[in-house]
């Protein structure tokens, strides 16, 4: 592993430099992938670039700038924020939670002008770095201590719960999922997955019985979509319908019947990869999975190669919440798992989800820029 | 730090490659049920899309219209202009109805169905604020448009029965589908708003009048919103029909009845058997139905006593009286019974057992033959014809002249009278013919019952010798495209011409020679002369008190215990042409009531003389074409 420009991380390195290192074929890939995007917008408003596509182009563009930003800075840096971060974000969402509570209004976001931000949604990504952070520095015998998962694990329930109460089962299953990988990245023995997923099946009649109606009618729709088909069946079925349509090359942009005559519901949003199926067909389905998979690809690359624990766990978390996105909402549309609002990245219309995946490949780019990188247990960098 | 870190290098690059091989899998799952919906279950989806977008719309075919033998309308399909709302072209219901409110009348009961409808349809369902609309609400909402958002003019289509009550009878009407009907396989009749006859012509011909649907496929949209014809195929009209009713004969009959409670007149060609005109009294509006009845208007129709509904041209049932009597006479020669120049004394009564049957002639007729029998309608000379020749033998003279049966006429609801014989008195009551009966039957009365339609019929089979049957459809056809109905030559009745010349003369003697029973009501005009019969129908029996007091006039009974009036006729009496029956129901006597009217009607038939223009009719009617 030892490399020849090893060098270059004792000197600081100028921005410019920097920006030299950064993956330009990550960066390239992620704008072909938004501008599939921006197309099946185009397609979804009628062929026009109103009201969404225009919108999520800014988006993207801000994003491209943020992803940069986080891309050149040192990732130190982010490692000794990482725990204030994530305590603001919590706080964040405990504060949307009150709001709620008394009663100004059930929102799950904050205004910021441009955009509307979920605090949940940002939250995947200051659980990854805190989570990260608190591996960084814990050896395998640490970690084989039980009494060692208690803070983390505390640190995932407390957005969870937070996301749960206000409710949303998409987001609390993602980060659920997201930190599970990095426990196992972090070598949290596979035995003790299965106590933690034991326990889980064990508690599902509790989570049942918790569940709101709506949660409930999702997951009974979702094991037979058939029953009620202009009910909640509905958009399930109206989803099989629109994919299944469209065949192997699809019924042409533009050209969906389902989605320009309003039979399939949020068209734009969640709902958007089977807009795009039924244009485009199998052949476009399978062309956007592969560009998903390269960039699976290129964060799996960057994780191997970054020299130091804090920036592998959070390129490899990012990368597997890239992937749990793009998993869990086809699975969705084409009724593999129940309706859940998770978003497809960086094509489903929507600010704050955008956002939070450039913002998580801005980590990764920082992971790759800084890959030589040697942290040390507290996040100072060691001799060799 | 560095053993550490390459140890924990390690187990991160070991789990690293476990989850991109779990990731590799999942995608291969995605990939798979891909290619399940979009390859293996693509046609079944498809299928569905399909299903869920294009929308089957029924175009219903225009009604084929009713017309009289010279094409004037007798029913005809009237735009129905309706104003409708659409409530998502106006921000503002109520202030629209408001603005509408000062154009046409708009009830505060309308507006609450309107509110009510609107919030129950999406919001571009038009909801109709008003239906029949007249031409100069028409234009005033037009002018208006720019203050009416929302508001639009629809044009529908309804029957209109320019006769009104008048044709009702004949016509019949049309009314939403009923449940009973539903199950035929004309999707037509799914249609909401739909309408079927329900009676007379437009209930017989239902199905040629209805003609064939077209029907529209129209992509829709999530909420059914039209987006787009897909493609048309446009419907067959039904069928115009041209009726052997001449409109003016119609009229006429019917304006003689007019002040009449209860009565009916036929008008038959007895050459083809074409029913010129088809009255019954009182009539029911046509037009009330196609929107429909109230309950208390439903209620107020069907408990009337003199039942409006009725069709008694063709339903009502009455005994023919005098009428009858060309039937006995016919009976007694052609079986020879009795010669045409036997001559019977009437003393006004004759003695049977122990019963007596009186003429109406109480000082009797003294010796009459045939001839003068029944010219002067005597009783006795018939109870003594009767009794010779015998029930079984009228009767089946009687069903030879169409009586005891259905004529075949092609509207619903004829009924066939009643010709008694021994054997069906024995079989329906179990108690066997009595004589007496035979004398009550030979001036038919007692079992006998004939509907007005059946004396026509009787009267043009006196008339011609021919088996004459009626008919309705003259020519029909779409498009203005009239093909005549086949009229063949009717088969002859084999009566010898001889006993017919005997009983026509006695008919031409009834309205022509001085002493007739309707000598007042001849036609006088030359060469138009009629023959006829009277007929005064008892529906009581006289009893032997009043018999010896003073028999009550008709005035002085209550309506239902007058006499029934009836009258047959033909004309002109040297080349017969048509054939009439009267009936007037508890009306009085039939020389002083029925025959006037009968001689009114033919006299107004004769002036027409529809036939002599049979040639033109056809092309007149279908000249006029549809309408513009």
């Amino acid at each position: 592993m030892m490399r020849l420009d090893i060098a270059a991380d004792r000197t600081p390195r100028s921005i410019g430099q920097k920006l030299w290192h950064v993956s330009w074929s990550l960066v390239l890939l992620l704008l072909v992938i938004a501008a599939v995007g921006f197309a099946m917008l185009y397609s979804a408003a009628g062929g026009k670039p109103d009201p969404w596509t225009s919108r999520q182009m800014i988006r993207f563009g801000i994003g491209i700038v943020l992803l940069f930003g986080i891309a050149v800075t040192d990732p130190r840096i982010w490692m000794r924020y990482a725990y204030v971060l994530y305590f603001l974000v919590l706080a964040l969402l405990a504060g949307v939670e009150i709001m709620g509570e008394i009663g100004m209004g059930a929102q799950r976001w904050i205004s910021l002008g441009f955009i509307q931000l979920q605090p949940s949604e940002v939250m995947k990504i200051t659980l990854v770095l805190a989570l990260a952070r608190y591996f960084h520095g814990a050896t395998l015998d640490e970690i084989g201590r039980p009494t060692f998962l208690i803070v983390p694990l505390l640190l995932v329930a407390a957005p969870v719960v937070l996301v749960m109460r206000q409710p949303d089962l998409g987001t609390a299953v993602m980060l659920l999922l997201i930190a599970g990988t990095i426990f196992f990245l972090a070598g949290v023995r596979a035995w003790k997955f299965g106590i933690v997923i034991g326990c889980g099946l064990g508690a599902l009649p509790l989570a049942w019985s918790m569940m709101r109606d709506y949660q409930k009618r999702r997951v009974l729709t979702f094991l037979d979509p058939e029953s009620d088909p202009l009910g909640a069946g509905y958009h399930i079925l109206q989803s099989k319908i629109a994919l299944g349509s469209g065949g192997i090359f699809g019924k042409g942009f533009l050209h969906g019947t389902q989605s320009h005559l309003n039979f399939l519901p949020e068209k734009q949003t969640d709902f958007i990869f089977t807009m795009l199926a039924e244009e485009l067909g199998m052949a476009g389905g399978l062309v956007l999975l592969g560009l998903y998979a390269l960039v699976l690809v290129i964060g799996f690359a960057v994780a191997l190669r970054v020299r130091n624990q804090f920036g592998r766990l959070v390129a490899l978390g990012i990368t597997a919440m890239f992937f749990f996105y793009v998993f869990i909402n086809i699975a969705m549309v084409m009724g593999l798992v129940p309706v859940v609002g998770v978003p497809l990245p960086l094509i489903s219309y929507g600010g704050t989800a955008m956002l939070s995946v450039m913002i998580g490949f801005g980590f990764v780019m920082s992971a790759h820029v800084h890959r030589d990188l040697r942290i040390g247990r507290h996040g100072i960098p060691e001799s060799d | 730090m560095y053993r550490e870190d390459s140890n924990r290098y390690k187990a991160f690059s070991r789990r690293a490659l476990v989850l991109g091989g779990g990731q590799v899998a999942l995608l291969g799952l995605l990939v798979g049920r891909m290619y399940q919906l979009q390859v293996l279950e693509s046609s079944r989806y498809r299928m569905l899309a399909d299903e869920n977008r294009i929308n089957m719309r029924l175009l219903p075919p225009p009604r084929g219209r009713i017309l009289d033998r010279f094409g004037r309308l007798l029913a005809s399909n009237r735009e129905n202009f309706r104003a409708v709302i659409i409530a998502e072209q106006t921000s503002d219901v109520e202030r629209t109805l408001d603005m509408l409110a000062r154009l046409i009348p708009v009830t505060d009961h309308d507006r609450r169905r309107i509110l009510r409808d609107i919030k129950r349809h999406r919001s571009f369902i038009p909801v109709t604020v008003r239906e029949n609309l007249d031409w100069k609400d028409v234009s005033r909402i037009e002018v208006n448009a720019p203050d009416l958002p929302g508001v639009v003019i629809d044009v529908g289509q309804s029957r209109e029965y320019p006769m009104g009550a008048d044709g009702a009878h004949l016509l019949g009407y049309v009314a939403a589908v009923s449940e009973k009907e539903l199950s035929g396989d004309d999707p037509l009749l799914e249609l909401p708003g739909f309408r079927t006859g329900k009676s007379g012509i437009e209930r017989a011909y239902e199905t040629r009048l209805r003609g064939k649907a077209g029907n529209s496929q129209l992509e829709v949209n999530a909420l059914g919103r039209v987006i787009r014809e897909l493609s048309r195929q446009e419907g067959q009209p039904g069928d115009d029909l041209m009726l052997t009713i001449d409109l003016g004969i119609q009229n006429a009959a019917t304006e003689q009845l007019r002040d009449k409670l209860s009565a009916a007149a036929v008008v038959i060609d007895v050459r083809t058997g074409g029913v010129l005109a088809l009255a019954s009294v009182p009539g029911y509006d046509p037009n009330a139905f196609n929107v429909g009845l109230s309950a208390a208007e439903w209620r107020t129709i069907t408990r009337d006593p003199y039942a409006p509904l009725a069709n008694k041209a063709i339903s009502g049932m009455y005994a023919p009286g005098s009428t009858f009597k060309m039937m006995v006479a016919l009976a007694a020669l052609e079986n020879k019974a009795m010669a045409a120049d036997q001559r019977v004394f009437c003393r006004g009564v004759v003695q049977l057992g122990n019963a007596r049957f009186h003429c109406w002639k109480r000082q009797g007729h003294g010796w009459l033959d045939m001839h003068g029998a029944l010219m002067q309608s005597c009783d006795v000379f018939f109870y003594e014809a009767a009794k010779r020749v015998g029930i079984d033998r009228i009767a089946e003279m009687a069903n030879r002249f169409g009586l005891g049966r259905t004529t075949g006429i092609d509207i619903p609801g004829e009924r066939s009278g009643l010709m008694p014989t021994s054997r069906w008195k024995r079989k329906v009551t179990g108690v066997s013919w009595q004589k007496g009966e035979t004398l009550v039957a030979g001036i038919g009365q007692g079992f006998v019952l004939t509907t007005p339609l059946q004396l026509a019929i009787m009267a043009a089979r006196i008339a011609t010798g021919r088996a004459v049957k009626p008919r309705l459809v003259y020519a029909s056809g779409a498009n203005g495209d009239m093909r005549p109905a086949a009229v063949g030559e009717f088969p002859a009745l084999r009566i010898s011409p001889e006993s017919l010349q005997v009983v026509r003369d006695g008919m031409n003697a009834v309205t022509n020679v001085q002493g007739g029973t309707a000598f007042r009501a001849r036609i006088t005009e030359k060469g138009w002369h009629m023959a006829g019969k009277t007929g005064t129908s008892q529906v009581r029996r006289i009893s032997k008190h009043e018999r010896e007091t003073r028999v009550l006039k008709n005035e002085e009974r209550p309506w239902k215990e007058r006499d029934h009036a009836l009258f047959v006729a033909f004309a002109p009496v040297d080349d017969p042409r048509y054939a009439c029956a009267v009936v007037v129901e508890h009306g009085g006597g039939g020389s002083a009531v029925a025959a006037p009217i009968a001689r009114d009607i033919l006299r107004e038939t004769l002036r027409r003389d529809p036939p002599d223009r049979d040639d033109d009719s056809i092309a007149a009617g279908a000249a006029q074409g549809r309408p513009a």
